[in-house]
């Protein structure tokens, strides 16, 4: 799997509306890494694999934090977007957009609202996210506080893009799909990334006996409160980081690790890199294809996901239930 | 084994149990009594320490619950919750297998004798051969004993059971009954259950506890407490009592209207 996912990266870097032919790529890689890229080549591979490594890490994210948010909710049909997180960063960046704000501001703005809707939610369902009283029904609450919580940033997103002004409409709708085009190489989704990647490892085990057992897990000798917490706030932190640079991309956060069930089983061990890497490599795959399927011009990667992702996972199902 | 110090349970504004200073040692198998609401399920949820209870303290091999380790207390008692749901596709295995998590919760995948263990309980529970199913296709009484085995996985030397004879055919209620009277006299192991057949109950156990519901409780040696006019009071309904070849069987009074 680490291996096919290097191959989209690598597949990313030779595609484009120009392209790079294969013999070309060892000495661009190494122009590259010499730092002097003065071919067309490096330069385009350049460009277009970081533009890829951001999407791996945005997919991965997302992928993480879905896997997360459904061990969680113990309900499978939970995404990273669930619980407003992702309508919390709408609100700030459609604002921020609206106020003619710079690129940078609209990220911080994205950030700002992500990070607001959680700690809000984190403070209305701290209690159900603690075991014991709240039993079963804890997960419930969590769930419906966030969907009115999202319902709410929701309505705001729908009011501003009913005020806003024709010219910058089409830039906001294109957020909400989420679009990789301009989304610069940064390294803090990396390091939330590898962050995340750590605690979800070091989570596996309990996260699954999390999802066999739910509350009960406490007589295993699991921290559930301590667990729901911190799978909480990590998968919090993923879709916000995965958010505020690319925006609300759709599908990967849901699909990629159900898709992973389906092909490795329900073990959280094998699940947490295997829908990392599968997640980054799908988004990768995707985003080359926005960029190239009507080039010159650009889709935005959200319309492509759920586009190829929907068929392949209903043929991956139908052909599991033969 | 476990002991409970003026323990008071309370759902809403109802007092279930009040002042139940109570202890079961090893070797002894309890059954808990009650009509529906009467508390029976909170109480054994307060002994499992998923639950605190309203004022009271518990204590399990003479430490109080809340000074255990979790991961320790795991490996001191284990509990079989009423009903379960499961949302995910994991193999029988794999939830015979988590019992063994507080072995080695710093271990990333289980050992072999984890495996060994775990089949050895699902023979226990005739049910080696559901082993690479999905918990979501077995039967009610099929996961019922899935579930017990996942507890004798757990080698504890306290067992919590709530309702393990639920969905049970007749054949496997008598089969898993014998089983936990077996861990009780052999292995010294101490049992709490909770089951609504009186018949099955007093075969077994050594001990009950009877909840009424509004506080009072009466805790005792079986021959004491299985008596057909207090079982009758504590469960809202008349009982008659055969003696049949040494056992006792209860039988519900036919209302005379």
């Amino acid at each position: 799997m680490l291996a096919f996912a290097v191959l989209t990266l690598l597949f990313a870097g030779m595609t484009g509306s120009i392209g790079v032919p294969l013999a070309d790529v060892p000495e661009a890689l190494r122009q590259l890494a010499s730092g002097h890229p003065d071919s067309l080549s490096a330069a385009l591979i350049d460009l277009r694999a970081s533009r890829a490594l951001v999407a791996f890490a945005t997919g991965g994210a997302l992928a993480l934090a879905g896997l997360m948010m459904q061990a969680l909710l113990r309900n499978p049909l939970a995404d990273p977007y669930i619980l407003g997180v992702s309508s919390g960063a709408s609100v700030g960046a459609l604002l921020a957009m609206l106020l003619m704000a710079s690129t940078l501001m609209v990220d911080a703005a994205a950030l700002l609202g992500a990070v607001g809707v959680a700690l809000l939610l984190y403070l209305l369902a701290r209690r159900d996210l603690r075991s014991g009283q709240a039993a079963e029904g804890g997960a419930a609450m969590l769930l419906l506080t966030g969907v009115i919580v999202s319902a709410l940033c929701g309505s705001l997103v729908t009011l501003m893009l009913s005020i806003a002004p024709e010219g910058r409409l089409r830039s906001m709708v294109f957020w909400m799909i989420g679009d990789l085009a301009g989304a610069p190489l940064r390294l803090a989704p990396w390091i939330v990334l590898v962050g995340a990647l750590l605690f979800a490892m070091k989570s596996a085990r309990a996260m699954n006996m999390l999802a066999l057992h739910a509350e009960a897990a406490v007589t295993l000798g699991v921290r559930v409160g301590a667990l729901r917490k911190g799978l909480f706030l990590v998968s919090a932190l993923l879709t916000a980081s995965a958010v505020t640079s690319a925006g609300a991309i759709g599908f990967v956060g849901l699909i990629v690790p159900h898709a992973c069930r389906f092909a490795f089983g329900p073990d959280h061990r094998v699940l947490i890199p295997a829908s990392i890497l599968s997640g980054g490599a799908f988004l990768v795959l995707c985003d080359t294809l926005a960029r190239t399927i009507v080039a010159p011009q650009q889709l935005p990667v959200g319309a492509i996901t759920a586009m190829i992702g929907a068929p392949v996972f209903l043929y991956q199902l139908h052909r599991l239930r033969k | 084994m476990i002991s409970t110090h003026d323990l008071m349970l309370t759902a809403g504004k109802r007092t279930l149990v009040q002042g139940l200073t109570w202890s079961a040692h090893a070797g002894q198998c309890w059954s808990i009594i009650g009509r529906n609401g009467a508390g029976k399920s909170t109480l054994l949820r307060a002994l499992a320490g998923l639950q605190q209870p309203t004022a009271g303290t518990i204590a399990i091999a003479g430490r109080d619950v809340n000074d255990w380790p979790l991961e320790q207390l795991a490996r001191q008692r284990a509990f079989l919750a009423q009903s379960r749901h499961d949302a995910f596709a994991y193999s029988v295995m794999d939830s015979v297998l988590s019992a063994r998590h507080p072995y080695h919760a710093n271990r990333y995948w289980e050992g072999s004798d984890d495996h060994q263990i775990a089949m050895t309980s699902l023979a226990a529970m005739e049910v080696a051969d559901l082993a690479a199913r999905d918990v979501r296709t077995l039967s009610g009484g099929e996961r019922q004993r899935v579930a017990i085995a996942a507890l004798l996985a757990q080698e504890t030397p306290l067992l919590l059971l709530d309702e393990p004879a639920n969905a049970l055919d007749l054949s496997h209620q008598m089969s898993v009954m014998d089983l936990l009277a077996r861990l009780c006299r052999q292995q010294d192991k101490t049992v709490v259950m909770i089951g609504h057949d009186l018949n099955l109950a007093h075969r077994i156990s050594t001990h009950a506890l009877l909840l009424m519901g509004d506080g009072r409780w009466q805790a005792g040696a079986v021959e004491d407490t299985m008596q057909p006019a207090l079982l009758g009071n504590y469960l809202g309904h008349p009982l008659d009592m055969i003696e049949h070849g040494g056992r006792r069987i209860f039988i519900p009074k036919e209302n005379s209207a």
